[in-house]
């Protein structure tokens, strides 16, 4: 069946870029949610070392259970995706890596060893070591998945606006200047919108879990305040994510104008003011985004500043250029679509907050637990507007996706993607499972930890501050 | 000052030291999982699962180490060696996604719980596996042409290869044996004794047999550990070889705590040391070397500021972790 594929057109670069996107959009969607939850995990310590309140710490041990899953399924594929590079882009390996080779080295070294040296006793622990040394190693974590995203983004950047680099004897880059390499020119964007886009994810999930425990029981303490906690970053994070987006997308137009080209839909140049299309189906082949329902005017202005200022459309690149123009332009759809819903549920919560209804309001809690999956879903939405619109390129301008694929046959990249895609389905939606099992339970008075370990015990540990505030009281 | 040092050998003993720590640390986790069907009581495999979760994450990062920095360091042994070794590789991430999971998916689930155990013994044992055929597929050699593999898809597969994965299973699994009887008490530590015996006779064939072997897949190798002078350099490895079974038959008849992991750890230094000596001076055996793989010097500098600095760091945390978790571990210390 395997030799059948070569006969039906199915060519091995298709294969392992099908391989790659595969396991790389599972792996994203596990660090989005990681690298929020660390953070809050570590706020919610932090609060609870503070106030002494039980109720953050009996958040701190609900959200660590699933973080304990998450995390653990966010390394499992995330080692997966440290080898794709060699074993199905062997060309792109030997060829980038003297430059992303050592941002990545820099990851695993700063930020892979710090999560997993201080994860154990995250974990497990807190009786062992005590609330003061423990809450070093939630922040350690938390700080870890930080400096991941520096490093993995900064070399995912320098793939889009290469810098700082020479081209040996060899055909390899080189690093000329590190500096300018790390600090490509759309790496700070892309760092803050990556990161603000896993915050918000978080958000929406611990606000989704939030509101679905309100609607069953408003009086539940925990949901309380995690659904206060969410709706609060939802209201200020949101907006800010809008504005890092736009200034991404200048970005974008100053360094990868075909990619901005090919995510407004333009075709056609416009040498007086482009149109914003709001919606309309890109059509390759005759070079025309069809059915456009479109804003004079409005693309030039968003982009330009100035509604007259002309813009260069597809029609001045090479054919052999063009990313793949419905996707990029729909993938953008979808994240700003979201972007703007998720601006409206924090305004809407923050009405319902100054009218002293957020606990009660049916309506904001159904809307807030719709909202659940919508930071997962415009986090891939804009990893793919990203990917696919550096198309066909992957240094941009430089290294040709056809030019950097392993020397290898289609059957062997098929049998891999396969059980990839086997052996992740099963996995995975246990995970998923068994996440969403522990979000079915209501947080509740003397939470456990991750291995029940602690619930007989965790009452005896109070934060030396909260214990004296409390004697103060 | 820098010129006068040899940055890419430098890399290649880092690399290598990368390589060690990750086979001695994940040696012993995958071996205690591949030792699972061997302990079907649930509360025994409790106590073995606990005895390793607060740190194997820590010990797989050594692995993306080795890979990350041979990829950045070595970028053209990373880009041959890769689609060389392909199916293993895959079947190695396979194994390790399986058994990654099953740390926490055990817990979660009553009904499941088998199910995940035989994932973990099962991600264990292909990950094992795995990684000791691609030793023997670089050992016996790969097809190379220019800059790029020029092999097929099952190159790596030969009765050499297959012994090796053989060989590094058995080792793992005294390694974890010899864990087990460190890190245990009572019943579950005996029959970790008792297994250790057979384990490192099992061990000790292994390496034997692929020591015989390795001579015979090349007279480079026969001449690198035979001819004189270079055997006044290799005959010490066989008889420290000696020197340590016979450390560790007395430590396991001495039923000691500590010294039969520690010892048997040397057993791995030994073999690991031999392996060296048959590899130097390449890195993809007989084609091409450690400097003609080295990426530039401005990459291999730049990194190595960072290995010298962060890597000490590295070693007393994670030393910290394994402190905090120190001891036997309490089959009653409410761990489920
Ligand atoms: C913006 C964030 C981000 C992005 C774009 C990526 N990762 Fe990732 N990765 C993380 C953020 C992260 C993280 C938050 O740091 C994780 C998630 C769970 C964890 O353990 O760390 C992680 C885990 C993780 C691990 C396991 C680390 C360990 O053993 O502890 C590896 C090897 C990689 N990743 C490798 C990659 C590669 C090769 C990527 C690109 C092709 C990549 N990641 C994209
Ligand atoms: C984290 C989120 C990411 C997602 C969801 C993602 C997704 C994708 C997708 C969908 C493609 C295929 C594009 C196409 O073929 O049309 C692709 C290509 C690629 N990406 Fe990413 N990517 C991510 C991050 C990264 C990072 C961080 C790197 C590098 C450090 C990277 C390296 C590559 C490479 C080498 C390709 C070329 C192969 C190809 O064209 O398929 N990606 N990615
Ligand atoms: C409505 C406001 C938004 C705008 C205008 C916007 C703009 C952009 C642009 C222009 C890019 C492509 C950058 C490039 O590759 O050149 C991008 C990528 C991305 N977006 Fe957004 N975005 C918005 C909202 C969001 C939201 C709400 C999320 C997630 C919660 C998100 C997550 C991402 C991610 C993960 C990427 C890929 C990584 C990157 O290139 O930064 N975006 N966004």
């Amino acid at each position: 069946m395997l030799d059948g594929l070569n006969s039906l057109g199915v060519n091995a670069i298709d294969l392992a870029r099908a391989q790659f996107a595969f396991t790389m959009s599972f792996h994203i969607i596990f660090p989005a949610f990681s690298i929020g939850l660390a953070s809050y995990l570590a706020v919610l310590e932090a609060l609870w070392l503070w106030t002494g309140r039980e109720v953050f710490l009996n958040l701190f041990n609900y959200w660590l259970k699933i973080f304990a899953i998450a995390f653990g399924m966010g390394v499992v594929s995330g080692v997966v995706m440290s080898y794709q590079f060699g074993t199905n882009w062997a060309v792109f390996s030997d060829k980038t890596g003297p430059v992303i080779g050592p941002l990545m080295a820099y990851e695993v070294l700063t930020a892979f060893f710090l999560e997993a040296g201080f994860l154990g006793v995250m974990l497990f622990g807190l009786k062992k070591v005590g609330p003061r040394l423990h809450f070093l190693a939630t922040l350690m974590v938390a700080v870890g998945t930080l400096f991941s995203a520096f490093w993995i983004l900064s070399a995912n950047s320098w793939m889009q606006t290469p810098a700082g680099y020479e081209i040996n004897a060899a055909g390899q880059f080189v690093a000329a200047d590190w500096w300018k390499v790390i600090f490509n020119p759309s790496f700070p964007y892309r760092l803050v919108h990556m990161v603000l886009a896993a915050y918000l994810t978080t958000a929406f999930v611990v606000g989704a879990v939030g509101a679905f425990h309100l609607l069953r029981n408003s009086a539940n303490e925990g949901a309380r305040v995690m659904f206060s906690m969410a709706m609060w970053m939802a209201t200020i994070v949101a907006p800010i994510q809008i504005l890092a987006g736009d200034q991404h997308g200048l970005n974008t137009l100053e360094h990868q104008p075909t990619k901005i080209m090919a995510m407004e839909g333009h075709f056609d140049s416009h040498p007086d003011g482009a149109p914003l299309i709001l919606f309309g189906l890109p059509d390759m082949k005759d070079a025309k985004t069809k059915y456009a329902l479109e804003i004079p005017k409005l693309g030039s202005l968003i982009l330009k500043h100035s509604p007259d200022a002309p813009m260069a459309g597809l029609d001045t690149v090479p054919r052999e250029n063009w990313p793949p123009v419905p996707i990029t332009f729909w993938s953008f759809r979808i994240m700003v679509g979201l972007g703007f819903l998720m601006m409206g549920l924090g305004l809407f919560s923050l009405w319902m907050r100054w009218r002293g209804k957020l606990y009660d309001s049916r309506l904001l809690h159904t809307f807030a637990m719709a909202m659940g999956p919508a930071g997962f879903i415009a986090v891939l939405a804009g990893w793919i507007t990203t990917e696919t619109g550096r198309q066909p390129f992957t240094v941009y301008g430089l290294l040709r996706t056809v030019d950097s694929v392993s020397p290898l046959a289609a059957p062997a990249v098929a049998s891999s993607l396969i059980a990839f895609i086997i052996v992740y389905f099963l996995l995975f939606t246990a995970g998923v499972v068994y996440i969403l099992r522990l979000m079915a339970a209501p947080p509740h008075h003397g939470e456990e930890g991750p291995r029940g370990d602690e619930p007989s015990h965790a009452a005896g540990i109070t934060p030396a501050a909260g214990a004296q505030r409390r004697a103060a009281i | 000052m820098i010129g006068s040092l040899d940055i890419p050998l430098i890399w290649a003993f880092i690399i290598a030291f990368a390589v060690f720590v990750y086979v001695v640390m994940d040696g012993f986790d995958l071996g205690l999982g591949m030792l699972f069907p061997l302990f079907p009581k649930k509360a025994d495999r409790d106590v073995m699962m606990n005895s390793v979760a607060p740190v194997w994450d820590g010990n797989e990062t050594w692995l993306v180490l080795g890979g990350g920095g041979l990829f950045a360091a070595f970028p053209l042994a990373y880009a041959v060696l890769m689609p060389a070794l392909y199916t293993p590789m895959i079947a190695m991430l396979v194994g390790l996604v399986f058994r990654g999971v099953a740390f926490e998916f055990r817990w979660r689930s009553q009904r499941e719980r088998n199910r995940w155990d035989t994932a973990f013994f099962g991600g264990s044992l292909l990950a094992a596996l795995a990684q000791g055929i691609a030793l023997g597929a670089i050992l016996q050699g790969i097809h190379i042409d220019g800059r790029a593999y020029a092999g097929g898809w099952w190159d790596w597969l030969t009765p050499f290869s297959i012994l090796t994965g053989v060989a590094l299973v058995a080792g793992y699994c005294l390694l974890g044996a010899t864990w087990l009887v460190m890190k245990t008490t009572g019943d579950l530590r005996e029959r970790a004794y008792h297994l250790s015996w057979w384990l490192l006779f099992a061990m000790l064939c292994a390496i034997a047999a692929v020591s015989l072997a390795t001579p015979f897949l090349n007279a480079e190798y026969a001449r690198r550990w035979f001819a004189w002078p270079n055997i006044l350099l290799t005959a010490p490895v066989p008889v420290a070889v000696a020197a340590v079974t016979v450390l560790l038959l007395r430590s396991l008849a001495n039923r000691q705590d500590h010294r039969p992991f520690f010892l048997a750890l040397a057993l791995f230094a030994l073999s690991y040391a031999g392996l060296g000596i048959s590899m130097y001076p390449y890195i993809v055996p007989r084609s091409i070397t450690i400097w003609q793989a080295a990426a530039p010097l401005s990459s291999q500098t730049f990194m190595l500021v960072g290995v010298a600095i962060l890597v000490p760091i590295i070693l007393a945390y994670t030393a910290w972790a394994y402190w905090v978790f120190r001891g036997k571990v309490d089959p009653e210390s409410g761990y489920h």
